[in-house]
């Protein structure tokens, strides 16, 4: 997977250990070498070409990049792709079937949750990990849950409304 | 960003991981959650030739009160382990209210209590709390464990007394001899942000009498500022209308802040005061209510 490589100026020298590592991502099993200093991020961004994981801040403040990482939610750049080794990832290109939106992507395209849209996949999945583990939250809950993820566009009214507009309707098609 | 290049080793047991320190000589670091070091090696703030990566170390994610009534947090406590615990909810309420407020709410996902205090940032929100509960650390090395004090566990910004083949395996809150009462206070521009000042409170009670106390302030030094002549002024009395406002000039007059974009040094000064009075005056309205 030469790819991985292709943002660090030099190719890795031959005394630099690879190492070979299989991850669960979006329920495919995906085996790379990757160098040890790879983030999580870009092998999903560069090695599996899932640029739906987006790399905003790159300091661990913005949550472009949120991941599900064994079902919690994490900052994709703030993890070493060696340690996904034998987890599950699950990136926003796991939300939809072939057929249908996840009732998230439709409550953020029927409620206008997006503007530009760069941080619309670290929301969504912060989103999902919330209505995961509580699928009945209130505004706050889900103000509270969505603070790690920065939006620019807008002031995150229609965000949290798409949230509580996703998780209505996942209750109802539960019921 | 991309860190500089190091080798990975990903251990399955201390002895396995402290040896691997040693043959690092100096130039490996733990990684535990990563919330810090990860951006500091992208910076290249950091950059080791190993990393020594515990998080396959089975058993070292846990938090418990043991019989003795001392709270016990392992090397792999995450966060948001915390965040939810009701261990801390019955037990342990200085921790309890600080806890929702470190970092946000996915780096909480990730980051471990003793992670924050091993990489000692004056602006950690953990740290405060252990000095205010008069907590330690439990180090690992080749010869076998010890025990260091969380006032004496810090040496500078971002230093810790740890040898370099030493792993904070556990972090200890000592068993209260009274009734715990405390809080946690923090301004913060905004989620995520480091403190423009936070304030951590730990009392022992018994009955509306203060038996022993922690203060300790966040933000408004180089270091964790240990409050102590403001705590110790609130021993052995009630909390007065008086001794609450002693107690929160001299926190205040403890802080040695700097002016800078998240606030002048006066400023911060008078969050000092004002939080440290806030919490009190909860405390004492909480034992009123008891008596």
């Amino acid at each position: 997977m030469s790819s991985l490589y292709e943002e660090v100026s030099t190719p890795p020298a031959s005394d630099v250990p690879v190492r070979r590592i299989t991850v669960n991502v979006n329920g495919r099993m995906h085996t790379a070498d990757v160098e040890p200093r790879l983030l999580l991020a870009h092998l999903l961004r560069k090695g599996l070409k899932l640029t739906g994981t987006h790399t905003g801040c790159d300091t661990t403040h913005c949550g472009a990049c949120t991941v599900l990482f064994d079902g919690r939610p994490i900052k994709s750049c703030t993890m070493l792709a060696v340690q996904a080794d034998g987890h599950e990832v699950q990136t926003v290109e796991g939300l939809a079937t072939a057929s249908e939106l996840h009732p998230i992507q439709e409550g953020f395209k029927d409620e206008h949750g997006l503007q530009c849209g760069f941080c619309t996949p670290g929301m969504m999945m912060a989103a999902k990990a919330l209505l995961d583990a509580n699928p009945n939250p209130t505004e706050d809950e889900v103000r509270w849950a969505l603070s790690g993820n920065l939006c620019r566009c807008t002031g995150y009214q229609n965000i949290v409304k798409a949230v509580l507009w996703a998780a209505e309707k996942m209750r109802a098609s539960a019921n | 960003m991309y860190p500089s290049r190091f080798s990975y080793e990903a251990p399955k047991t201390i002895e396995e991981a402290i040896s691997l320190l040693q043959s690092g000589g100096g130039e490996a670091k733990v990684l535990a959650g990563g919330q810090s070091l990860v951006p500091m090696l992208k910076l290249r703030f950091a950059s080791p030739e190993m990393l020594v990566d515990i998080n396959n170390i089975p058993g070292l994610r846990y938090h418990r009160v043991d019989p003795d009534g001392s709270i016990r947090i392992g090397a792999l406590c995450r966060h948001e382990d915390l965040e939810g615990s009701d261990v801390l909810a019955r037990h342990q309420p200085t921790m309890a209210a600080a806890a929702p407020l470190v970092a946000d709410p996915i780096v909480r996902t990730r980051g471990t209590f003793v992670g924050s205090i091993c990489h000692a940032d004056p602006q950690g929100d953990w740290a405060a709390t252990l000095i205010a509960l008069d907590g330690h650390i439990i180090a690992q090395g080749p010869n076998g464990r010890r025990t260091i004090k969380a006032r004496d566990f810090v040496s500078g910004p971002f230093q810790t007394v740890l040898n370099y083949d030493e792993i904070a395996i556990e972090a200890v809150i000592p068993a209260p001899t009274g009734v715990p009462f405390g809080g946690y206070l923090k301004l913060e521009r905004r989620i995520g942000d480091f403190a423009t000042a936070a304030v951590a409170v730990a009392l022992e009670m018994s009955g509306a009498n203060v038996i022993r106390a922690g203060i300790a302030l966040v933000g408004v030094g180089g270091h964790t500022i240990n409050a102590s002549e403001s705590a110790d002024s609130l021993v052995g009395g009630h909390l007065t209308e008086e001794r609450i406002a002693k107690a929160a000039e001299l926190a205040a007059a403890a802080a040695q802040p700097r002016s800078d974009h998240r606030g002048s040094a006066s400023y911060k000064k008078h969050i000092v005061s004002t939080f440290v009075s806030r919490i009190l005056n909860n405390i004492a309205k909480s034992t009123e209510k008891a008596a």
